[in-house]
């Protein structure tokens, strides 16, 4: 089966870097999945968890506020937070729901109050399914 | 000329202070080793989120949807200096090198009748300019406590500059650092951060790239995140050029204390010689006499 390079980056460092098969994500309008020879396409992320399968092997990682961007060169995900499944513990995903919060509580208008709601929810359903 | 007993003193205060920032040295070079690796580290984010976004850009030019953080607010009055420093001295030259290129600036905005406004990120910079320009300055911001740059502080200033910014405070900002090119070599930098001013893409956007929501949504997340990015490798890059000033300040000064040791033992020495003879000299005169 066809690769390609997948890479995952984080401001604080590059997470992971490999030959994927296939990769899952979770984009902002709806979940996608990219193979090998995928078309240009760059799109925002939702919280939730990016499925990598390198190898027969398939791993999983929670991102929070990225962006993938698919081109010639490979597919790399951007991501603000982004923490492989087994680092995800349930102080992490307390973290990460007390900072939603936070969000939530200062919103001052209507719209950005929804989009408070939407990250927690988001990130509920991805806590959920990684516990 | 001194007593025995002063240039001994003397000696030995040279001494302790030889230790001190020898140790200084050795720390700020373990400091240094992490710091660099962080500045490393962070570099691929920042340099593709740069050619996304330079590339977002390029397509954007001219458009009337354009976001307000890359259009700007077409004025050119109100000019907000984001200035950053290290939190501690003894580091030679880094602090008041950043801090003079501000002053430089500042004073070339208020000669050309703009208004200033000034933001300080760590102590040094906020009392080198507190004298002069105290009554500009917005807010200090102190990382006294913070021990490795993380991510979130970047977060937390590039919210407040861009919120800021959408409340017409202020036309354009410019960022303040010191980049970091090797060891002894710190170039203290003026970086224009708002409205954001990218680089010419590297290579032209492919033309069927497919966005999702559409550019100007995405540029809408993104520029905030990218304001965010690029104030995380400036504090980054300050912090490893801090270790490395200090590294090389904290070298010269263990170097002119060891001089300074050696120039005032032979002082004592000769003293000390001096005096023996001296002593000799009145005992066997003292000899002779009797």
């Amino acid at each position: 089966m066809a690769t390609f390079k997948f890479e995952l980056v984080s401001p604080e460092r590059l997470i992971l870097s490999v030959d994927a098969d296939q990769v899952d994500l979770p984009g902002s309008e709806g979940d996608f999945g990219v193979l090998a020879g995928h078309a240009p396409f760059l799109t925002t992320l939702k919280t939730g968890i990016v499925t990598v399968k390198a190898g027969g092997v398939s791993s999983r990682i929670y991102v929070r506020g990225g962006f993938a961007d698919v081109n010639a060169s490979g597919l790399s995900v951007l991501a603000e937070k982004a923490v492989p499944e087994a680092e995800f513990d349930p102080a992490v995903a307390a973290s990460e729901t007390s900072a939603a919060e936070a969000v939530l509580a200062e919103a001052k208008n209507e719209e950005a109050k929804d989009r408070a709601v939407k990250a927690l929810d988001e990130l509920k359903t991805a806590i959920a399914a990684l516990a | 000329m001194a007593s025995l007993k002063e240039l001994k003193n003397r000696i030995a205060s040279v001494k302790a202070t030889q230790k001190i920032t020898k140790a200084m040295q050795m720390v700020a070079a373990a400091k240094l080793r992490r710091a660099q690796e962080a500045a490393v580290a962070a570099r691929p984010y920042a340099h593709r989120l740069g050619a996304v976004v330079a590339n977002l850009a390029s397509a954007m030019a001219g458009r009337d949807d354009a976001p307000l953080l890359l259009a700007g607010t077409k004025r050119d009055e109100v000019h907000l200096l984001v200035v950053c420093t290290a939190e501690r001295g003894l580091c030679g030259g880094f602090n008041s090198s950043i801090v003079r290129l501000a002053r430089e600036h500042a004073a070339s905005l208020l000669a050309a009748g703009k208004t200033v406004k000034i933001l300080t990120v760590g102590k040094k910079g906020a009392d080198a300019l507190k004298r002069e320009h105290g009554n500009r300055m917005i807010d200090r911001i102190e990382l006294r406590g913070v021990k490795t740059v993380g991510f979130d502080i970047a977060v937390d200033l590039g919210k407040r500059i861009v919120d800021l910014f959408e409340a017409g405070e202020f036309d354009v900002c410019t960022l303040f650092y010191s980049e970091f090119k090797s060891v002894i070599q710190q170039i203290p930098t003026a970086k224009q951060l708002l409205p954001v001013k990218v680089d010419a893409p590297a290579a032209a956007l492919e033309t069927d790239y497919e966005f999702e929501p559409d550019e100007a949504e995405i540029l809408e997340t993104m520029l905030p995140r990218y304001v965010s990015v690029t104030l995380f490798s400036a504090l980054l890059e300050n912090a490893a050029g801090e270790m490395g000033a200090k590294m090389s300040a904290m070298d010269n000064a263990t170097r002119n204390a060891g001089e300074m040791i050696d120039r005032l033992s032979i002082t004592y020495n000769r003293t000390r010689q001096a005096k023996i003879t001296t002593e000799l000299v009145e005992i066997i005169s003292g000899a002779e006499a009797l």
